[in-house]
Formats: structure tokens, sequence, C-alpha cells
């Protein structure tokens, strides 16, 4: 009776101080890697001078002049302009690219068709090319098309699902989903298109919406493509607005550019928090079920 | 009258070089049940995809109803299919799912509500109308995927095995349901399993299949009392049927003397010819054998042998006594008797023989005197 609980408390004891350092090292290892965006996020609030005279993240002097100056770049153009520009071909971008992903993925995953082993090979073969390798053969392509300076180069290839990894996401996807539903809507008198419509494109929803953030976080962030192809400032994303400021003046607006950058991420946290949940389903459960 | 009809000839399937479906020449009457069974890999899957036109034959044509479908459009050719993974669309609910057909046909909602509604009534699905299939328990889910069917009105149903994702008891009650559905409705229906319960209980007609062929098709008694191969004999019946082999050591005009280990059986026969010193397989079902005060003396178309009993199966109602019998054969022939009688293992056990339940098979496999044109006639 007396001898009960001390093992007892002795194992509830361990258990703690096991808890206490798993969770120890995790928030401190996740403080470290988090560090450069908390200190990035603080010095947008610093003024020039505090951002390297001091290490502490906290600002000594909090103000709000580089978000206001950066707002204001050092252009012709407010920092909307160039938030605003890496929408218009973000959006046709993203869209395309789910368009083209999912019918390409679905004639992969579904269709028998001659050759089907090399195509798929082929397409995965393209995730393995270096992006640098196209790069002159395209410019080259898109300068004989006209479409130099315009936002075209920028989209128009997502219409052709040339993004393979995604195809092969969505496809890895599709091979975890029985296809008796789909045989149930061709009895039911659908046909190929009609059964991706109504019922394929409802089931892989996670697949797609995973599809859609990786692509729009990708394209926010992507600065060699709207440099090569576009030439006008006033069509700069935001990618390209951030690398101006640095190199406007000699003196750089650090804090400036730091907040812009703040700013500049604050779409791709708001679009993944607001799809997280599907977002970590889509890319667990394609492999998982698979 | 031939709605509801279903006509195979010839019906060939091949995936690459392996043939599935070897040629199937299959008649089913209006109205009709009709159940295709056989192991695993036997092809009446494929079958059932063959006629759904979910698959499209390698050769020869189907029928149903007076139209060839051989290459007619799934959803073009009255016919409705219940999926053994219930296949519902999971983002549409019961409702939705029971009249999507109908909505991709183009019909008004109203028409579509009106037949769903029926469908839901008869079901007893009617409170479920607004659920998603997530929010349903199997047998709910399965009824919802035969719903989807009924509002369809085809002339032919389809079930690939249905209650098999279906626990025991749940698969008794659904199977009760589909056999009321089908004295109802009147509508023919195939039916896939390798449960031989199902089979048993619910077809008007079975078709045994086997490595892509048709062994033998025939009422669920006939193929009991009748199996016109060893397979069939194999297959039908659980326990599965004894095998012995034998000899012929002579025949008379109503009687084969056949030799086993130590024994000579004199079994009577109405039809067939066997020759002296032929090769022949005697079958006898586990639950034709006689145990104790029931094997009767006097009687002499019956006869005893001395058993040791090697296991017992106690089931309650019924026991299994596996018993070695060295004057029949050198295996061990199962015995199913009724009730729970104790036996202990390593004792004797003294056993009857019914001579005229015993099966009689050629060399072949083929039935001794079993009309074996019954499977030829469907071709006619």
């Amino acid at each position: 009776m007396s001898l009960m609980p001390t093992p007892r408390r002795d194992i509830a004891w361990i258990g703690r101080a096991n808890a206490l350092v798993r969770y120890g090292v995790l928030i401190g290892v996740g403080l470290i890697m988090l560090y450069p965006l908390f200190w990035m996020v603080a010095a947008s609030f610093k003024p020039n001078h505090e951002i390297f005279g001091s290490v502490s993240l906290w600002p000594r002097d909090p103000t709000m002049d580089g978000v206001v100056k950066g707002w204001r770049t050092g252009t012709e153009y407010s920092f909307a302009t160039y938030l605003l520009n890496s929408f218009a071909f973000i959006i046709p971008k993203v869209v395309l690219t789910v368009v083209s992903s999912v019918l390409v993925a679905y004639g992969f995953a579904r269709f028998r068709m001659p050759g089907k082993q090399l195509w798929f090979a082929l397409m995965v073969a393209t995730i393995l090319l270096p992006k640098s390798v196209l790069l002159i053969p395209q410019y080259l392509m898109f300068r004989e098309f006209g479409w130099l300076d315009t936002y075209l180069p920028l989209y128009i290839p997502c219409a052709f699902a040339t993004d393979g990894f995604f195809v092969f996401m969505v496809v890895q996807f599709l091979r975890g989903i029985p296809p008796d539903m789909e045989e149930a809507a061709v009895i039911d008198g659908c046909n190929s298109l009609q059964v991706l419509w109504h019922v394929v494109v409802p089931v892989i929803m996670p697949a797609i919406i995973s599809v859609a953030l990786f692509q729009f976080m990708w394209s926010l962030n992507d600065f060699l493509y709207p440099l090569i192809y576009l030439s006008s400032v006033g069509k700069y994303p935001v990618a390209l607005a951030l690398k101006m400021a640095i190199d406007v003046t000699e003196a750089t607006a650090w804090n400036e550019v730091l907040a812009m950058s703040t700013i500049a991420l604050l779409p791709s946290l708001i679009v993944f928090f607001l799809a997280q949940k599907y977002f970590v389903e889509g890319i667990t459960s394609g492999s998982v079920k698979g | 009258m031939t709605k509801g009809r279903v006509l195979l000839r010839g019906v060939m399937k091949s995936f690459g070089a392996v043939d599935v479906i070897k040629g199937v020449d299959l008649e089913i009457a209006p109205g009709e049940l009709t159940v295709f069974v056989g192991p695993s890999g036997c092809g009446k899957s494929t079958l059932l995809r063959l006629v759904s036109g979910l698959e499209l034959p390698t050769g020869g044509s189907i029928m149903i109803g007076d139209r060839d479908v051989t290459c007619v459009h799934p959803s073009e050719r009255g016919i409705a299919m219940v999926f053994q993974s219930y296949a519902l669309y999971p983002h549409m609910s019961v409702a939705e799912n029971m009249g999507f057909g109908l909505k991709i046909a183009g019909l008004p909602k109203a028409v579509i509500k009106e037949k769903v509604a029926k469908a839901a009534e008869i079901l007893q699905l009617t409170p479920l109308l607004d659920r998603k299939p997530r929010a349903l328990s199997g047998g709910q889910r399965q009824r919802v995927a035969i719903g989807r069917c009924i509002v369809r009105e085809p002339e032919v149903f389809l079930f690939d095995e249905p209650l098999s994702n279906l626990d025991a008891a749940l698969r008794g009650q659904m199977r009760v349901e589909i056999a009321r559905l089908h004295a109802k409705l009147g509508a023919t229906m195939i039916y896939v399993t390798h449960d031989q319960v199902e089979a048993m209980t619910l077809a008007t007609r079975i078709v045994v299949l086997n490595a892509g062929r048709i062994e033998q098709i025939g009422a669920p008694i006939e193929l009991y009392r009748h199996p016109a191969n060893l397979f069939v004999a194999g297959f039908i019946g659980s326990p599965r049927m004894n095998f012995m082999d034998g000899i012929v050591e002579a025949a008379e005009a109503d009687a084969v003397h056949v030799r086993l280990n130590a024994a000579t059986l004199r079994l009577p026969r109405h039809e067939g010819d066997v020759k002296p010193g032929a090769k022949v397989t005697v079958g006898i079902r586990p639950e034709h054998f006689r145990v104790g005060s029931a094997v009767d003396a006097g009687d002499d178309q019956a006869v005893e042998f001395d058993s040791v009993i090697d296991l017992v199966e106690r089931l309650g109602g019924e026991t299994l006594a596996h018993l070695r019998m060295p004057s029949l054969s050198d295996g061990v022939l199962v015995v199913k008797i009724s009730g729970d009688i104790p036996l202990r293992i390593g004792t004797g056990l003294r056993v009857g023989v019914r001579l005229a339940q015993c099966h009689l098979f050629d060399a072949d496999g083929r039935a001794v005197g079993a009309s074996a044109a019954r499977v030829a006639a469907v071709a006619a």
C-alpha cells in the first residue's frame, strides 16, 4: 500500500522531464530557425542607424519611418503598384497551372494511351532539368513572339502543364483514389470531362489547393524570370522592386527594404494560413495513400 | 417481351496477353437474379464489367433487351451498378448522389426530386437524404448505392460483390433486403460474389465460373445436387465435398463397382458410361455421412466404415469431424454431424455412407451420369 505511490510519482516525473527536454530542444531549434524572420520584422520598425548598431531584437526608438518611406519607394510608383504587378501575372499563372496540371494528371492517371510510360518518364525528367538550361532558348523564342516586356512569358507556358512537378503531384494523389467513383459517374452518364469536373475535382481538392499555393508562393518569390523578361520599371513585381530599392542609392535604407520585405511576405502568409488545413492534407495524403 | 433479357455470345476479354474471359455464352431471362460465383481471379467481376460497358470485350457480342450493346456507352445500356466500395460521391449529399445520373441526363429538378424521394422511400432512406456519405454507416451507404440504381430505372441491375465490405450481421440483413428488392422490382439482376451463402440464397440461377469459362449454370439446388464436374462439386457446398480416388471394378446396368483404398462401393447409377479399369473420383458431401444411431443397419444402400477421429470442430449447431478412414482414402475426410456431439480425438467412430448420395466423376473430372449437355445448352 505504502510502496505503490513512489514508483508512480517517479514515472510521472520522468515523463514530465522527458517532455521538458523534448519541447525545450524543439522550441530552441525553432527559435534559431525563425530568428532571421523575427529580426527582419523587428528591423522594419527600427531607424536605419540602429539596424547595424544594436543586436537587440526590440527597437529602442520604434518608428514607422521605414514602412512609410518604403511604401513610397524611390521610384515614381508606390509599392502598391509592384504588389498589383505581381498579382497581374501570378493570378493567371496559378489558374492556368491548376487547370493544365489537373487535366494532364487526369490523363496520365486514368487513361490508356500508347507510350504512356515513356511520356510520363519524360515529364518527370523535365522536373530534373535545371531551369537555367532553358533560359536562353526560351528568351529567344519569346523575343520572336514579341512578348518581351510583357507578362505573357511568365504565365502562358503554364497553360501547357510545363510544371512537371505539379502534374506529378496530382498524378500521385489520383493514384491513391480508387477509380470506382469515376466508373459510377460514367454509368450515371458522364463523359470524361464531366467525370473530371463533377467527381474528380471535388475529391482531389486538397491536391489542387496545394498546387495553387505552391505556385502562388514560388511565383511571388520568383526573381529570375521577371528580371529577364521585364524591362519597364512600371511593370516590375515585388521581388524586383525590393532589389531595386537596394540599388538606387549607395546608402541603402535597410529599414525601408526590410519593411517592404515584411509586407511582401504577407500575401503568402495570409494565403497559406487560409488554406493550411487543405494544404497539409494535400501534401501528406498524396504520399500516404499512394 | 425481351426487356431485361441479357444475352452474351462468345464473349472474350484479354488484358494484353492474358485471356481473362475465354468465350462465354449465357442467356439471362428477364426478371432473373443470376449470381456469378467462382474463386478469385476467375473473371466473374470482369464479366460483369463487360455487361456494364466499363470494359469492352475483345470478342463476341452482348445484348440487353433487343439491342446489341457491345460497343454502347455504359449510361445508354439500361444498366445500373452497385460497387463493392459503394463508390458514392463523397462531396454530395445522399439525395444528390441518388439524383446525379438524372441531373447529368438533364431532367428537370422537380422530376429528379420526385424520383429520388420514391427510391428513398423504398429503401427507408428518407431521413438521411441531406446527409453526406461519410455520416452514414456501411449498410446505409450500400442502400444509397442501391438507391442510385433504382432511380435510374434500369433494365438490369449489376451488383459487384456488394456485401463484402459489410460485417457478418449486416451482410445477412442486406442479403434479405436485396432479395426483397428483387421480388418487389422484378427487374433482372446480375450479382457477383464469392460467398456461397449469398449465391445459394439469392440466386434464381447460379453461373459458376472458373479461369474465364463457365463451369455450370443452374438453379442453386440443382448445382448442389447434380454438380456437372469436380470443380463445381468442390466449389458449391461448405465444407467442401470429400473426394476419393478409385478404379472401376465392374459396371452393371444399374450400378458401378468402384474400388477405393480397401473397400469397394456399389454405386447406383442412372445413366452415363464408365468402363471397368477406368480411373474415377468418388465424391461425398460432409453432410451425407451418417454417424451412430442414424445409420440404418438394414439399408443395403448404406455402408459402414471404421474411422479414427483426427480433429473436431464444434460449431454448436453442428460438429465437423475430420476422420481418417483408411478403407476409403489416404487423406482426411470431413464429416458434418448435426448437433453438438462429444467426440474425442484419437478415438474410433463408425460412419455410414449412403451410396445414393455419392457422386461419381470420370478421369476428366466430369460427373458420370450428369447431363453435361446442360452446360452447352445455353449456347443454342
